[in-house]
């Protein structure tokens, strides 16, 4: 099986692309593969546990916590969240905060890398 | 063990979204990637500005007295700097009416001994296929 490496940068709520982003991790793991998650940029909105769930609204903090449960390694830019506010004690467990050469060193050992863009 | 080279290809203009400040910020962290690899692997990005992308390297930008915060300008050198392949796209800066005079040609006030690339779209389509992994931005 192989590694995918998956950067994901545009917002929760505003386009269906990160819901997108978490169905194709979500498909790839079920496949056997190794997925590696960084979200940076607007993406970052991830890194606030206790987000309310409404069905008007895209809410994805379950499936990434079923996700982390199942071995995805996800990390959020520490910078691009800190900007916005969203400090190491808002992030939801199991979440790693690393600075953008994490994603870098993850691609560099990944079979295949998706770059998803934001807005 | 060895080097992969990361292609980050920039679309979009500056300011207006942050997507343009995000590939310069990650193409940039190549610089410290190694402290999460193995002794000898590392990877070597190569910044390539096409389409109105271009518009980022347009040199004397004022972002930090107009909108307070630093320049793409500034972060384009610092990639010079550190020598990084800096591209830009000929085909897209005369569609723009851009000279090469008007653009960010090095950072030589800051020490940096690469210049800037001004290239044709064949040969950033030739450096695209020659990296494994492309970013989009």
């Amino acid at each position: 099986m192989g590694v995918l490496t998956i950067g994901a940068f545009p917002s929760l709520v505003g386009s269906g692309t990160l819901d997108f982003s978490f169905k194709l991790a979500e498909a790839a793991m079920a496949k056997g593969h190794k997925v590696n998650f960084w979200l940076s940029g607007n993406a970052v909105m991830m890194a606030k546990k206790g987000q309310r769930a409404f069905k008007d609204y895209s809410h994805l903090e379950k499936k990434m916590m079923e996700l982390i449960g199942k071995g995805i390694e996800i990390t959020v830019c520490e910078a691009c969240a800190e900007a916005r506010g969203y400090h190491k004690e808002d992030t939801p467990a199991g979440m790693k905060r690393a600075s953008m050469d994490w994603y870098l060193a993850k691609c560099f050992k990944s079979d295949r890398v998706l770059h998803i863009g934001g807005e | 063990m060895g080097a992969i080279k990361l292609c980050f290809v920039v679309q979009r203009p500056p300011y207006k979204s942050e997507n343009a400040r995000l590939a310069l910020t990650h193409s940039i962290s190549s610089q410290t990637a190694e402290i999460h690899l193995e002794d000898g692997e590392t990877v070597v990005p190569t910044l390539i500005f096409v389409g109105d992308g271009v518009l980022n390297a347009v040199k004397n930008q004022q972002a930090m007295k107009l909108y307070g915060v630093t320049s793409t300008e500034s972060h384009i050198k610092n990639g010079l700097l550190i020598d990084m392949p800096v591209w830009v796209c000929k085909e897209d800066m005369e569609r723009l009416g851009l000279k090469e005079d008007q653009m960010i040609a090095d950072a030589e006030d800051m020490g940096a001994e690469l210049k800037t690339k001004f290239v044709s779209f064949a040969e950033i389509q030739k450096e695209m296929e020659a990296c494994p992994h492309l970013f989009f931005f």
